[in-house]
């Protein structure tokens, strides 16, 4: 346990040593340039990038955690029973259909830029926080359920003060993975002219510059983990407050 | 006071609860025993409206249970059941507090009241207050299940099979705990379970339920003396009979002037305990103690007499 949080440790200095002054770090990568390429990518600056990279990812995530658990909400009362399966699929088209190709249809109707991308992220990580939160609302035990009618709460109480906060950390597992998909996936979003760290990636890529390639795969990679951490963290607070385990994880 | 008048509930082709009409009296204990599908908490639930009942009323004192909303209607209604259903995200104070919350109660009255109901069911309000529910034993949680249900100080507690989670010796305890607390609140009870020695123990009255209808509904020694139908002989296991009969008296009422020797028995057994110490010790006769003093004895003639079928 300690090894593993000094690494996280190391892995948040360097990071955000990276962001902010990614010039110190010239010599790591300068192997592997060729011809004297530039080892650090300077176009734009790695903090602007991560900063719009993380604005994407933050504004599409909140947009379908808002529509995913509004969704799963509608389903599981009494009215919305019937609508289950037509919004099941719906979710199940957002995953299914490729993010490149959203874009490639997005950018038509939309022009160049971060709106694309946005649409794509937030299509893609509506399925695992609808079918997370889905999951959270219809596993809650018979008998607290039973308890909070008995005790005469009404129908949006027994939401807001039983339901919801006993699903929270199942669904907060949703959203930790619609996250980490949509970290990596924003990286795309840079070749319809999204501001994100995919830029980095494709300058690399088109100038074969490997160094470059690294240090924006680097970045993305880190961010992802060092969140996906911070997620588990505060899923296992909320869940050992409860005395259960936290599902997807040992 | 709570009158059934005629309660039915059908679902689809099945009648879970038949024409079923049976009454109250304010501070009595109400069991309604029978098999599981008997109907037995179909009926209960019609009563605080977790279930619509198809044709029938309920009044509770007096007024139709149809007058408020179903909500406004179990705020005023204990209700606790089998696995306690506390919610595992609050601490204990709060899952007690649940009901005077939503009535609107202010926070200082609700903690005043959440200690008063931890100090009644022998639960040290400084040390269980802020636990969750996942650090108490099962005990512990089927008390602060029923102290929730009390929280607002209902008139009316109905209980669905509350004990059903507990070990024999722990379900005794709670058992003679409710009891008391009943008597000393003056709660008007429902209670359904399965096991008619919990009925016998607990009812003023008990209802047999069979397939949706009530078979019988009396006092639990006319229940034993005379069974209205071969079902409810079979819930009696009438090979017991005569112990069962003896389980309702306690000794302090027999007890007779005189000396008996060996080891005393308490005025506040049954008269079944102290028949088997009677068997086990061969004796005749048992001294009766009440806080500490001999007051007299019981003689094993007395018992063989309140043993007997009645005349």
């Amino acid at each position: 346990m300690k090894w593993a949080l000094g690494l996280r440790l190391v892995a948040v200095v360097l990071l955000a040593a990276f962001i902010f002054a990614p010039e110190m770090f010239a010599p790591v990568f300068a192997p592997l340039t060729q011809f004297g390429a530039p080892p650090i990518y300077t176009q734009s600056a790695i903090l602007d990038l991560t900063l719009s990279h993380l604005m994407l990812v933050g504004a599409a995530t909140l947009a379908a955690t808002i529509l995913a658990v509004g969704l799963a909400i509608l389903v599981t009362r009494p009215f919305g029973a019937e609508f289950l399966p037509l919004s099941r699929s719906l979710a199940n088209i957002g995953q299914t259909f490729p993010p490149v190709a959203v874009l490639a249809l997005a950018v038509p109707a939309m022009g160049f830029g971060a709106g694309p991308t946005l649409v794509a992220l937030f299509l893609y990580g509506l399925l695992p926080i609808f079918e997370n939160a889905l999951t959270g609302l219809e596993s809650l035990s018979p008998s607290v359920r039973e308890a909070a009618r008995g005790s005469g709460m009404t129908g949006l109480q027994r939401l807001v003060r039983v339901e919801l906060p006993l699903a929270f950390p199942v669904i907060l597992a949703g959203i930790r993975l619609s996250v980490v998909i949509s970290l990596s996936t924003a990286t795309i979003g840079s070749t319809v002219a999204a501001k994100t760290l995919g830029e980095v990636i494709i300058a690399g890529l088109l100038s074969n510059n490997t160094a470059f390639v690294l240090q924006g795969g680097l970045v993305v990679g880190v961010l992802a983990v060092l969140i996906y951490d911070g997620f588990v963290a505060i899923e296992k607070i909320a869940a050992r407050r409860m005395g259960q385990s936290v599902p997807g994880t040992a | 006071m709570i009158e059934i008048d005629g309660l039915t509930k059908v679902y689809d082709t099945t009648t879970v609860v038949d024409d079923v009409s049976l009454s109250v009296e304010a501070g009595e204990v109400a069991a309604v025993v029978g098999t599981s599908g008997s109907g037995k908490t179909t009926l209960l639930r019609m009563i605080n409206r977790l279930v619509e009942p198809t044709s029938g009323t309920v009044r509770i004192e007096g007024r139709d249970n149809r007058e408020v909303a179903p909500y406004e209607l179990r705020r005023h209604i204990g209700y606790a059941i089998q696995g306690h259903g506390l919610f595992p995200h609050h601490t204990v104070g709060r899952n007690i507090g649940t009901v005077p919350k939503l009535l609107g109660w202010d926070k200082q009255k609700i903690a005043a009241r959440v200690d008063e109901l931890l100090d009644l069911f022998q639960l040290d309000p400084a040390h269980f207050r802020d636990r969750m529910p996942h650090e108490l034993s099962g005990g512990q949680k089927q008390r602060v299940g029923v102290a929730r249900a009390l929280a607002a100080g209902p008139s009316l507690l109905l209980m669905d099979e509350p004990f059903g989670a507990l070990d024999p010796i722990i379900r005794a305890k709670a058992q003679d705990d409710l009891l008391d607390i009943q008597r000393r609140l003056g709660t008007t009870i429902v209670l359904v379970t399965h096991d008619m020695d919990e009925a016998i123990k607990l009812g003023n009255r008990i209802a047999v339920m069979d397939e949706g209808k009530l078979l019988q509904y009396a006092r639990p020694q006319d229940i034993i003396a005379k069974p209205a139908t071969d079902f409810v002989e079979a819930l009696l296991a009438s090979g017991e009979r005569a112990f069962r009969m003896l389980s309702l008296t306690h000794v302090d009422e027999l007890v007779e002037p005189g000396a008996a020797d060996g080891e005393p028995i308490a005025g506040t057994a049954s008269l079944r305990e102290a028949y088997a110490l009677l068997l086990w010790t061969r004796r005749d006769a048992l001294p009766v103690i009440r806080n500490g003093e001999i007051i007299g004895r019981v003689t094993r003639a007395a018992l063989d007499d309140k043993a007997a079928a009645p005349q």
